[in-house]
């Protein structure tokens, strides 16, 4: 297990929440388009969980999935030009915020449909390690997949076959606007025991807690134990969606909300550094963002003629559908 | 010379590629015993690692292909029934086919999904005699049909090597074909490369895998009245253009006899594209399954819903007729 290093933890957490928070302005200015699914109030997530991973071990993401791909490593310059569809995105502006991938950093990708890519990340391990490489995986998903078939395959694949990956369940209370208890009969820890997969139910708003949590199981895993699963309790702070923010959706009283939202992950690891530290990291990540926004918006839109290049890593052109 | 069956030259395309390439493995439902006859004899020559027998969990295990090929093997997929195709459409299309545009060109997915046994198996009534090549052909994965033993042989190859994701269909109709071939001379096979297999002057018929053997059929029998020319396509997407181009451009006159359900079918493709490119002497004919079609189980029943010969005869007829 790697010690504790509270600062860092910090670092990535407050990265994750000015970026999003910069996103979302960029989303109200126009700048990008399509909006995002803000992953505000989950960050400790991402962050403690990526923190026990390796440089070479793999994830993949959700639609909600900026901060997976930032705590594994991506730079955040390029991940925000990703978003704004700019050639310097992480994707070449191909991906958008829902599909951002940086394979050179582990990162399979962000993927939009949900419940799926648990089976991409287990194949991909199992590949890695059938060439000898100790490397294990994370995939992340929400509440609402574990209701997806495709998901419970991919935990009896893993189980079966012993894939070290760590699946680990990102319970926000909702599935848009389904909450848990109207769509989860039994229980998220209960699916993986059915496949024999140890469980853990973790505060998911601690950073350092879910960084322990995934530190065993990833020990073990490394250490030839097969899958296990993590449900991260959490709260997401802001919309489903930015469309929220304009379409008010009524499924969350404000108490709620109020509730959830005082038990934010910032300030709980913020509150483990020295103010002086504190400010010092703010100021850091301040810099860092204020650098990404401009590279971002400085970065050229891509050429319309090569609106489908690498469709085809063969090199196939594809008919245009012009007359 | 000696005989050589399409199936038996499915399992030696996969027995040389797996020989000649580590990172070839198989994957699919009770392939170790190969119940389909196509993985025959290959347990025993790789061992359960490269011929790993999967619980029945198409959707899981059609996405770990996916991530097997991201971490840089090869994985061949066998499916049992063409409608299971139906099953991991998802799988194939918005993951496989999409992940490399989708992540601006930085990973590639070489999977190939072998399906033998497409098409009407006689018999086997509604839910096991889909012929789905169109579908895969209107998405854009690389769709191969090969009609002949040589072509099987040389066209799975192929696919295994390609870097792009890959489907190819071995007919049903076409599995027991036997042909004298010369092993020496089995090779790969380009994919959108096109066949003729009879020259002819007065009709270009478009046969699609194992309806290539009742056009030369039918072009033998009306061989005194009209000059019938052949054209196999063997690959669907991207399909050889330029080929059909010339020899429609010589004959004048187009027929397609093409398995897919009428509408949004192959043939309409075909026949939408050569009149775009060449001025016909009559308008172009199609003997395809009718909208909609769901094959039903009486053998009488069965064969009236599939393109036949007396329909192709008659459609050749016409268009003689017509100009
Ligand atoms: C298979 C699938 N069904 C539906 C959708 C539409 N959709 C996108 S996000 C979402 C809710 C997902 O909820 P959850 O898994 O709890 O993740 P969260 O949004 O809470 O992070 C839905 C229904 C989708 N993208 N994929
Ligand atoms: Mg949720």
């Amino acid at each position: 297990m790697t010690p504790t290093d509270p600062v860092r933890l910090y670092r990535a957490v407050r990265l994750i929440r000015r970026f999003e928070e910069r996103a979302i302005e960029l989303v109200r200015s126009g700048a990008i388009v399509g909006g995002i699914h803000p992953y505000l109030g989950q960050e400790g997530i991402a962050v403690g969980v990526c923190a026990a991973l390796r440089a070479d071990d793999l994830v993949t993401g959700t639609h909600r999935g900026h901060g997976h791909v930032l705590a594994k490593g991506a730079d955040p310059a390029r991940m925000l030009a990703e978003l704004l569809g700019r050639v310097t995105g992480l994707n070449r502006g191909r991906g958008g915020s829902m599909h951002a991938a940086d394979l050179g950093v582990g990162v399979l990708g962000a993927n939009a449909i949900v419940g799926a890519a648990g089976s991409i990340l287990t194949g991909a391990v199992w590949a890695r390690r059938r060439r000898g490489d100790d490397i294990v995986g994370a995939t992340f998903f929400g509440d609402g997949a574990v209701n997806e078939g495709m998901l419970l395959e991919a935990f009896n694949l893993a189980a079966l076959w012993r894939v070290p990956v760590l699946f680990v369940c990102e319970n926000n209370g909702y599935a848009t606007t389904m909450p848990v208890e109207g769509a989860v009969a039994g229980t998220i820890g209960g699916r993986a025991e059915a496949f024999g997969m140890p469980a853990a139910v973790v505060d998911g708003q601690d950073p350092e807690t879910v960084r322990l949590a995934a530190s065993a199981a990833v020990d073990r895993m490394r250490a030839g134990g097969g899958p296990e699963l993590i449900e991260a309790r959490t709260y997401r702070f802001d919309a489903h969606h930015t469309f929220e923010h304009a379409v008010r959706l009524d499924y969350r009283a404000p108490e709620e909300v109020a509730r959830g939202r005082s038990r934010d992950p910032v300030e709980i690891q913020g509150g483990r550094l020295a103010d002086a530290d504190r400010a010092a990291v703010d100021a850091e990540v301040e810099a860092t963002l204020d650098a990404a926004v401009e590279f971002a918006l400085a970065s050229p839109e891509p050429d319309p003629a090569g609106a489908l290049e690498y469709l085809y890593a063969s090199g196939l052109v594809a008919r245009m559908g012009g007359g | 010379m000696p005989r050589l069956s399409y199936r038996k030259a499915l399992t030696r395309a996969l027995a040389d590629e797996m020989a000649r390439d580590e990172s070839v493995f198989l994957l699919g439902e009770d392939i170790r015993v190969a119940a389909s006859n196509v993985t025959a004899g290959l347990l025993k020559k790789f061992g359960p690692e490269r011929v790993l027998d999967t619980p029945l969990s198409e959707q899981a295990f059609t996405n770990f292909a996916t991530g097997a090929a991201l971490a840089g093997l090869r994985p061949v997929v066998e499916f049992q029934i063409p409608s299971l195709l139906f099953l991991v459409f998802e799988q194939i299309v918005n993951h496989a086919h999409k992940f490399p545009l989708m992540t601006g060109g930085q990973c590639a997915v070489p999977v190939t999904y072998l399906v033998p046994g497409s098409g009407s198996r006689t018999g086997w009534a509604g839910q096991h005699s889909d012929h789905p090549y169109s579908l895969f052909a209107h998405v854009g994965v690389t769709t191969l049909v090969p009609a002949t033993p040589a072509d099987a042989y040389g066209l799975l190859v192929s696919a295994i090597r390609h870097v792009d994701p890959v489907v190819l269909f071995a007919p049903a109709g076409a599995m027991d074909v036997r042909a004298d071939v010369d092993f020496a001379t089995l090779a790969p096979v380009p994919i959108g490369k096109g066949r003729v297999h009879r020259a002819g002057d007065d009709v270009t018929v478009v046969a699609v895998g194992h309806l290539v053997h009742d056009a030369l059929a039918v072009a033998e029998e009306l061989a005194g009245q009209v000059s019938v020319e052949v054209f196999d396509p063997r690959t669907l997407y991207p399909f050889d253009w330029d080929g059909l181009t010339e020899s429609v451009a010589r004959t004048g006159r187009l027929v397609v006899v093409d398995d897919s359900n009428r509408s949004c079918g192959i043939a309409g493709e075909i026949m939408a594209t050569v009149v775009e490119r060449v001025r016909l002497l009559a308008p172009p004919r199609r003997v395809t399954r009718p909208d909609g079609a769901v094959l039903p189980f009486a053998p009488a029943l069965d064969r009236a819903v599939q393109p036949g010969r007396e329909q192709l005869t008659a459609a050749i007829q016409l268009t003689m007729k017509d100009g």
